[in-house]
């Protein structure tokens, strides 16, 4: 194998475990966008609440990382539940850029109060992972955690969706609004469920970003656009389509990065996104009508 | 069973039911006829919790009904099926049933809302293994579908939507035979709402006319048909309503 071939391979590697990390980003905002039919545009910032939780729980009360990991999920779900009761409920039947603005609101809320009580200082976990050697390729020990976790986070909402009566309502209702309220199916309840399932997924995001990511009011930035991105490229609401298009977004990233700057697998990326919109307005995987 | 009296639906200035009062027996087939924009739908729409009526009281069971949600009424006990079958395609055929069941009956154990599902789907004709796919139904089949989610969620009241819009002639016996069996064998009231009318008086015990949202007739299938304010508003012609009145003859 020469040098290059190496690099290469090193990056694709790089790029899997990147898009599998997008891939659970995505979930989250799709599962909501599907269901509800709401954006949540301050989703990314449901994630910088999980990271300060993260980082007030391990290192300034050292609980230990699993039990932190637990509490920040949770703490992050019970969040996307408020936000739905407070925020998205009453807007249900307005316009929808009404709760595009009403979630904007949100985001720009969510940083101020941040700012306010955390300050703008970055702060991390303090915890160096290992790097590990591999044939001369470096794999960073944090990204394959966090590709790891974020598969058994997928499976699990898998697991859910498809095992459970709750989950093939949360299915059903993704693909019909309205037939599933007028067969027997409590509406308001299946919204609480996955807005806390939504906040939930963005928890535990949290506790695999903040291993990788120093934490500051405008992290969300760095995650926020990119995953709803990910999500209109691969069809809003269509979650396998997510899936998909988090992975091709993080090796274009990955691989773009390699030949020149790493900003340019960012550049490449985006532009990829834009091309795509003429060619599949739909999303990656759209059925032709 | 099913109460209404003085129901009124208005849409801004129009007004689609105009004070309809209407009582349906336990145990019968109640057919709901007019002309499109009669008020069928709205009042079909009313029942079912997707509308708000605007005045009169809907009582079911001695209960008051109007304005509930939806899924507080099928929890009641009405179920309903949709004139244009809805199906959820990504989900398979058993589980589109098995949810009705499941959500229809108010959330009970998990095997009860499965054994509702199958039996609801074995008494429409549909397939009950549980790869079988909603993709590739056709026409008649998405009617049973409609019907069999309606039943697994054990409903004592019917609201059928024109259970035969889209159908073949054979198709159309075979959909008035079931309704007819859901009756019999199910002990289901049915208040069933059509376009085609030969079919309808065959089979329901009476039939309540809709003109511009006003109930203008209501009797058995023969004296309705016989009705020359029927024969006006609804039929047109002269040789439609002797079709028609044949038709209920011979039923």
């Amino acid at each position: 194998m020469g040098i290059f071939d190496v690099y290469l391979l090193e990056a694709l590697i790089n790029g899997v475990l990147l898009g599998g990390v997008l891939a659970l980003l995505s979930l989250g905002l799709n599962l909501v966008f599907g269901v509800i039919d709401v954006v949540w545009i301050c989703y990314a910032e449901l994630i910088m609440l999980g990271m300060y939780a993260m980082y007030f729980l391990s290192r300034v009360y050292h609980a230990p990382m699993v039990l932190a990991a637990a509490i920040c999920i949770v703490t992050v779900g019970v969040l996307g539940v408020l936000l739905h009761v407070v925020v998205i409920a009453p807007l249900l039947g307005a316009a929808p850029i009404n709760q595009l603005l009403a979630t904007g609101g949100v985001l720009f809320f969510l940083q101020s109060a941040a700012t306010i009580l955390f300050g703008i200082e970055f702060k991390n976990l303090g915890v160096r992972l290992p790097v590990l050697k591999v044939a001369g390729m470096f794999i960073s020990y944090a990204r394959l955690l966090a590709f790891g976790a974020a598969l058994i986070g997928m499976v699990l909402v898998y697991l859910f969706l498809r095992r459970t009566y709750t989950g093939t309502a949360i299915r059903a209702i993704a693909q019909d609004r309205q037939i599933m309220t007028l067969m027997g199916v409590d509406s308001r309840r299946i919204y609480v469920i996955t807005s806390a399932l939504g906040g939930g997924l963005a928890g535990l995001a949290a506790c695999l970003l903040v291993l990788q990511y120093d934490v500051h009011p405008f992290v969300g930035l760095t995650f926020g656009p990119i995953t709803f991105l990910i999500c209109v490229l691969g069809g809003l609401g269509n979650f396998g389509g997510g899936f998909v298009a988090a992975f091709v977004f993080a090796e274009i990233i990955s691989v773009g990065g390699l030949y020149l700057d790493l900003e340019w697998g960012y550049v490449f990326a985006f532009a990829f996104f834009i091309a795509m919109m003429f060619v599949r307005p739909q999303g990656l995987l759209a059925r032709r009508s | 069973m099913l109460s209404i009296e003085g129901l009124s639906k208005r849409f801004g200035g129009f007004t689609a039911v105009n004070n309809v009062s209407f009582a349906v027996e336990p145990g019968e087939i109640l057919g709901l006829i007019g002309p499109n924009g009669s008020g069928k739908s709205t009042i079909f729409n009313v029942l079912a919790g997707a509308l708000v009526p605007d005045a009169g009281s809907i009582r079911f069971e001695g209960r008051e009904i109007g304005g509930l949600a939806p899924y507080r009424i099928v929890n009641l006990g009405i179920g309903r099926t949709f004139q244009i079958p809805r199906p959820f395609h990504r989900l398979s055929l058993v589980e589109n049933v098995v949810l009705s069941g499941f959500y229809g009956q108010g959330r009970p154990a998990r095997a009860r809302a499965f054994e509702a599902a199958e039996r609801a789907l074995a008494l429409v004709g549909l397939p009950t293994d549980r790869a079988a796919s909603v993709d590739g139904l056709g026409a008649a089949a998405l009617k049973k579908l409609e019907l069999a989610k309606a039943l697994a969620s054990g409903p004592k009241l019917l609201l059928a939507d024109e259970s035969l819009s889209g159908l073949d002639e054979h198709e159309m016996d075979q959909a008035a035979d079931l309704l007819r069996r859901i009756r019999k064998d199910l002990g289901v009231t049915i208040v069933w709402v059509e376009h085609i009318m030969g079919i309808l008086m065959r089979v329901v015990d009476r039939v309540m006319v809709l003109d511009h949202g006003e109930k203008i007739a209501e009797g058995l299938p023969a004296q309705v048909a016989a009705d020359p304010r029927v024969i006006e508003v609804y039929l047109g012609t002269q040789a439609a309503a002797v079709r028609v009145a044949a038709a209920a003859a011979r039923g």
